[in-house]
């Protein structure tokens, strides 16, 4: 029985989570040697055979204009008559907004146990056990799934995107899609932001900005580093800053190849939703801030200071 | 109009995370426990915001553990509502837990269903999604905004980069975080009211757990800060750079 992997998109392109989870689904097919394959509910402007490079050997695409937008009670049906034709048992989704919204709702209706926040891929020496991220990142937990359908929905960032050559069938499902209840009335998107949670290089600003006219120093280095923006709580708070790029355990765990953090302390909540970023760089004037505990790299230093210095030393490496 | 928000215990968020029994359990010793701030700050507050503008709202409040998770339920009887259900198990399968909170709200014919985002401990979220799929209701997860409209709900609910409102007509689940209502204290009179409250504690129903877990691990623990003077900044780009490859 395949794995299939759910493909998500937004604005006609398929999401970098999503070449994560195509590329852990092909990885578990291999361990468990069956194949892996995708599903895409909509329609994308990307080219779907070339999704074969991810490991992938069909994706399954359904067409119908209900799933033009996320309606977990469509979705899931729509899955779950999916599961059934192509007759796989094992099902992958990222676990961002989507896939937060429609994997438990599809495990419901499959009776499928299901582990979210997985980051890394199962182990079947002893049962189906999953590790997933708990304790806002302050801990993993094994999970052994033990039903006979099994859902796996991995952290975005966790899991290392591998391309190579190869072509996938495109197959276009038949399949009974229901009328949703949810109505779409306005979308409110930041364009031309990269999104947090899918970020690679994540720039983050504290209270030691002191206001947030200030925010320019940190969006210049953002922009030096194709880097999306965030900031901690008291930030938020003030409405120095949009609730969204609220980084922490009440806010949003992210988990970025790099995060630089400029004029935050490091509180016990705040290091909850970032510490699972490879490379931490803290920039803060007070040596005894508690994040340069948990930084790798660190400059006790003014950020009104260091940070333009950086931008244009980041500037200087890519005009290299 | 009937009202439900599920609740859960979680740890606060300055708890040390130690684990205890060849790292099979939680350690609990010196954990001071809360309300998982997603249920009180967001849901829960919210809940009774509309109870307050609406006083025929009957609010109850839903938690499944066993009797140590009194305490956070009377704090959020604290709080407001008019009513909590405990039903009283200690598995912690996601699946299981909503299946009791399935059973109780089946019972109930309620009108909308809060619940936090997720919980501080085991960061799921998924008890919304699974509530959704069991009971066949519509679910907007990660509301940011929650706002009656006679029987329709206008939610605003986070996408990458931004949001999008929505419109659906009641019964609705909706998982909530930030922005959706603000924190609020327990005052002293909320406090000698919920002792009054009742909380009723019902067995679990017959449901099939399907996952477990095996142990808990710590991430490995960092190898220290290696500083660079702030005269020196082209020195942190080259060891970005050159040394930890990530620019």
């Amino acid at each position: 029985m395949p794995v299939l992997i759910f493909i998500d998109h937004s604005e006609g392109h398929i999401k970098k989570a999503s070449f994560e989870a195509l590329t852990y689904g092909a990885d578990a097919a291999k361990q468990l040697g069956t194949t892996a394959e995708g599903l895409l509910l909509g329609t994308v402007s990307d080219d779907l055979a070339s999704l074969g490079k991810y490991g992938i050997t069909k994706v399954h695409q359904v067409n119908n204009a209900n799933l033009d937008h996320v309606d977990t009670q469509v979705y899931a049906k729509a899955i779950e008559e999916a599961v059934k034709v192509i007759g796989a048992d094992i099902l992958v989704f990222s676990h961002n907004q989507t896939g937060k919204a429609v994997a438990p709702t599809v495990a419901a209706r499959l009776k499928a146990g299901i582990v979210t926040g997985a980051v890394s891929l199962p182990d079947t020496s002893n049962g189906f056990v999953v590790k997933k991220s708990v304790f806002s990142g302050k801990a993993f937990a094994n999970v052994n799934i033990t039903s006979a359908i099994k859902i796996i929905s991995l952290n975005p960032n966790s899991y290392k995107i591998v391309a190579a050559e190869g072509t996938a069938e495109i197959n276009q499902l038949n399949i009974p899609i229901t009328e949703g209840k949810i109505k779409v009335t306005a979308t409110n998107k930041v364009s031309g932001e990269v999104p947090l949670t899918e970020a690679e290089i994540v720039v983050s600003g504290g209270r030691g900005l002191k206001g947030p006219e200030n925010w320019g120093i940190v969006e210049d280095l953002a922009h030096a580093l194709h880097a999306a923006t965030a900031c901690s709580r008291p930030v938020a708070d003030s409405h120095w800053r949009p609730h969204h790029e609220h980084v922490g355990q009440t806010g949003i765990q992210i988990a970025p190849n790099l995060y630089i953090a400029l004029g935050i302390s490091g509180a016990i909540q705040h290091l909850a939703g970032v510490n699972r970023s490879k490379i931490i760089v803290v920039i803060n004037k007070d040596p005894e801030a508690p994040f340069f505990k948990a930084a790798d790299y660190g400059i006790v230093g003014d950020v009104f200071d260091v940070v333009p210095k950086l931008t244009e030393e980041m500037k200087k490496l890519h005009n290299a | 109009m009937k009202i439900l928000v599920c609740i859960s215990k979680t740890p606060d968020t300055t708890s040390k995370i130690a684990f205890k029994d060849g790292n099979t359990k939680f350690e609990e010793n010196g954990v001071q426990w809360i309300i998982n701030p997603y249920d009180e700050w967001y849901a829960l507050v919210r809940a009774i915001e509309l109870k307050e503008k609406d006083a025929s709202i009957v609010l109850h409040i839903i938690s499944v553990g066993g009797a140590d998770y009194d305490p956070v339920i009377r704090k959020a009887l604290a709080l407001g509502g008019d009513e909590a259900i405990r039903v009283n198990t200690t598995n912690s399968d996601t699946y299981y837990i909503a299946a009791q909170i399935a059973e109780v709200a089946k019972q109930g014919a309620y009108d909308l269903i809060f619940t936090g985002k997720e919980t501080i401990d085991y960061n799921s979220s998924a008890i919304g999604g699974l509530l959704a799929g069991m009971l066949d209701l519509p679910y907007v997860s990660l509301a940011t905004k929650f706002e009656l409209n006679g029987t329709t709900a206008v939610v605003n609910r986070e996408i990458e980069g931004g949001d999008e409102v929505c419109e659906v007509a009641l019964p609705v689940i909706v998982s909530c975080e930030k922005g959706v209502a603000e924190q609020r204290i327990p005052n002293m009179r909320g406090i000698m009211a919920a002792r009054t409250k009742p909380l009723k504690v019902v067995e679990p129903a017959a449901v099939e757990a399907l996952t477990n877990v095996v142990n808990y691990e710590l991430p490995p623990a960092k190898a220290g800060v290696k500083l660079v003077s702030p005269d020196n900044v082209a020195e942190l780009v080259r060891l970005l750079h050159e040394e930890a490859k990530v620019i």
